[in-house]
């Protein structure tokens, strides 16, 4: 543990203000085929709160990010059970709406995945298909908030019409960002959003979660520990599918209870 | 992290760049990628020369069907015994023509004119000619008129170069009394199959073929590309799905004439649709398209990144709205692409029409979706298949025709390819 990451850790668990419970995963086992990804994985999201999933590679850390908005239904031979609700209500329930609770819980994918089109129709794209915006106007206006939120506007503000392939790999992920946003989430889901970034557009994403963290919950998966303790206040380790330990970032950082996840912050695995 | 690795068991030499062997093997490298480069280019440029030799062997042949050779007839109506009432031709020309004797008078009056055998300089459909000027203005029955009628066979040929003696012999008298002109053949655009070279037109099979291809996009193209984003996209993959794609690829394999029989047995035979008719032209050449679009656009969706059918999802997009609104344009190039390739075989193809009864003999242009027609490919078959010389040139005229139809076509849909076409 160096002293730059706690002195991150320092910055940060000073702001901490448990917002209400928003998700809730209740002995979750996740199988593809007769493989199991997830073992028996219980763990509260709050809002107002940046919960970070650390853990090595095939820990199952993404895969435990994507039931929570039911992305790994598109894998025909994924199966979850248990149980994981939102606002108290179960998510794999017969009276969610799968298309509904992708919209609630947004999600920001590990490479940047802007749409082919305009800059414009990437942000617009989720509140028209949801039928959020009542006219031109008021689309124009959720696309602008949208992209301010996400700290684009002023950067493309000019060039809205542009495709969004053409922004830089940083400007690309915070279009997704402003996309995901657009549609009013509740939760917002980031899968090792940087991983594709140079560090100072890795620096301007974590700047943004800040900003993003009082009005969302914000679940990210992260290889970075180093990102974890900057932008998180709660942190999970994953290993080999169990959820190890899960508890405020400072504790987790430098008061681990268990030695696996003493041995993995300080480098010795993973 | 210092990591020592296995120990070297064995000394070796270090490597001597410069030795010889090395530098033979560097040549040797070269030598390679020169012949393969030029091995290369060689076959582009064998492909190029083919090209050119087919281009001007259909050009030098097939431009003289586009021409035809006239001669002038002049005709004395009043002294004629041609009995015409010029109203009963207003009010119904059919019976007003139907006792007129116009064939005989348009004979006696290319004899009086060139002589004995001058009928025999005229193509046998000149009285048509005659009757069409009539119709077109019955006031010439008053007196005498000169109307310009399509040549014989043989004297078209020697007039554009390539005839018997006697026929040049003729040719030569004729262009002194300036009784003979070539001029482009604007009636072979607008007519359908004859049984005389000179009266043929391409504008039946024309038609025809466009009619065929109509009805083949309409069903194969939907159908088509509706099949491979279920396939793609929604089917689960099991043996039944396996055995699905098996059976497409084969499809795709079979020979065209075994299409031609299955239209045959189901279209005609079972269904009862009209033979010789576009639609079940059509219908048969969609089924035998349908397997190439159907492959094309599962390559296509298949190579659309996941990420973004992710993106889509992931802000809640359904399933369908995926497909339509990301995966399906982000594919149509490449389905397109598909597409031509498959539109232009259905053009070129002549056996499966064969099958179906599209090889009769039918003089006027189709009016409907039901009228029997034929294809320009079929007609192409047919006309080579004749003994009459005229028809040597009108068969190059039609394969021009039928070429520019494939590349109108193609270039249509080039078009439309290249707009959907999404720079990543």
């Amino acid at each position: 543990m160096n002293t730059q990451t706690m002195n991150d850790i320092a910055a940060h668990q000073s702001a901490i203000v448990d917002g209400p419970l928003k998700m809730s995963a209740r002995n979750v086992n996740v199988y593809y085929g007769a493989k199991q990804a997830i073992r028996d994985v219980s763990i509260d999201v709050t809002m107002a709160n940046v919960t970070a999933f650390i853990g090595p590679s095939g820990c199952g850390k993404s895969t435990f990010l994507r039931t929570l908005n039911r992305m790994n239904d598109t894998v025909a031979s994924a199966r979850v059970e248990g149980e994981i609700t939102l606002d108290g209500e179960d998510i794999y329930g017969s009276s969610m709406d799968v298309v509904q609770l992708r919209a609630r819980v947004g999600m920001v994918f590990q490479k940047p995945n802007p749409f082919p089109k305009s800059i414009y129709e990437n942000v617009a794209y989720g509140p028209r298909i949801h039928g959020l915006a009542a006219g031109k106007a008021d689309m124009d206006q959720i696309v602008e908030q949208s992209l301010k939120r996400a700290g684009l506007w002023e950067e493309v503000k000019d060039r809205l019409v542009e495709s969004g392939t053409a922004l830089s790999g940083g400007q690309q992920q915070r279009l997704c960002i402003a996309r995901a946003i657009a549609v009013d989430p509740e939760v917002i889901l980031m899968d090792e959003p940087c991983s594709a970034l140079d560090p100072i557009a890795t620096a301007k994403i974590e700047e943004l979660i800040h900003e993003l963290r009082g009005r969302y919950a914000i679940v990210i998966v992260t290889h970075n520990m180093q990102q974890a303790a900057r932008v998180s206040q709660r942190t999970a380790f994953f290993h080999l599918g169990h959820l190890v330990e899960y508890g405020d970032t400072s504790d987790i950082f430098t008061n681990p209870r268990e030695t696996r996840t003493k041995d993995y912050i300080t480098g010795r695995y993973g | 992290m210092s990591n020592p690795g296995p120990k070297d068991t064995v000394q070796r030499k270090p490597t001597d760049w410069k030795s010889k062997t090395m530098r033979s093997r560097i040549a040797k490298r070269y030598r390679s990628e020169r012949n393969f480069r030029g091995i290369g280019l060689g076959a582009v440029l064998l492909s190029a020369g083919f090209l050119t030799f087919l281009l001007y062997s259909m050009l030098s042949g097939g431009l003289g069907g586009f021409q035809q050779t006239e001669v002038k007839l002049p005709i004395d109506f009043a002294t004629s015994s041609l009995m015409i009432d010029p109203a009963l031709l207003k009010a119904d020309k059919d019976a007003a023509l139907a006792s007129a004797d116009i064939e005989g008078i348009t004979a006696q009056a290319a004899d009086k004119a060139y002589g004995e055998d001058g009928s025999r300089l005229l193509s046998d459909g000149a009285w048509l000619i005659v009757q069409d000027a009539i119709v077109a203005d019955p006031e010439i029955l008053k007196g005498k008129t000169d109307i310009w009628v399509p040549a014989a066979s043989p004297l078209d040929t020697a007039a554009k170069g390539s005839g018997d003696a006697a026929s040049e012999a003729v040719v030569a008298r004729l262009e002194k009394t300036g009784s003979i002109k070539t001029m482009f053949n604007m009636p072979f655009l607008t007519r359908a199959d004859s049984t005389d070279p000179t009266m043929v037109g391409i504008w039946g099979a024309f038609k025809g073929s466009l009619l065929t291809m109509l009805v083949t996009i309409v069903l194969a193209f939907p159908i088509g590309v509706l099949s491979a984003l279920y396939l793609e996209e929604y089917a689960p993959r099991n043996r039944w799905t396996d055995l699905i794609e098996v059976s497409i690829n084969n499809l795709a394999a079979v020979p065209s004439i075994i299409f031609g029989l299955l239209g045959l047995a189901v279209f005609l035979n079972f269904m009862h649709l009209p033979r010789s008719a576009p639609l079940v032209g059509g219908l048969t050449l969609a089924l035998m398209t349908m397997p190439v679009i159907v492959i094309a656009g599962r390559n296509a969706i298949k190579s659309v990144p996941p990420s973004i059918r992710d993106a889509a999802l992931g802000i809640g997009a359904s399933r369908v709205q995926v497909v339509f609104h990301h995966v399906l344009p982000l594919a149509l190039p490449g389905i397109l692409t598909g597409t031509i390739i498959g539109m232009a075989r259905a053009l070129g193809e002549t056996a499966p029409l064969l099958m179906i009864g599209m090889r009769a003999f039918i003089s006027a242009p189709p009016t409907g979706l039901t009228d029997p027609a034929t294809v320009l490919p079929v007609q192409i078959f047919l006309w080579s298949d004749e003994v009459s010389k005229g028809f040597i040139e009108k068969t190059s005229a039609a394969i021009i025709i039928l070429l520019a139809f494939l590349m109108t076509m193609n270039a249509i849909a080039i078009y439309f390819r290249n707009r959907f076409e999404r720079r990543w």
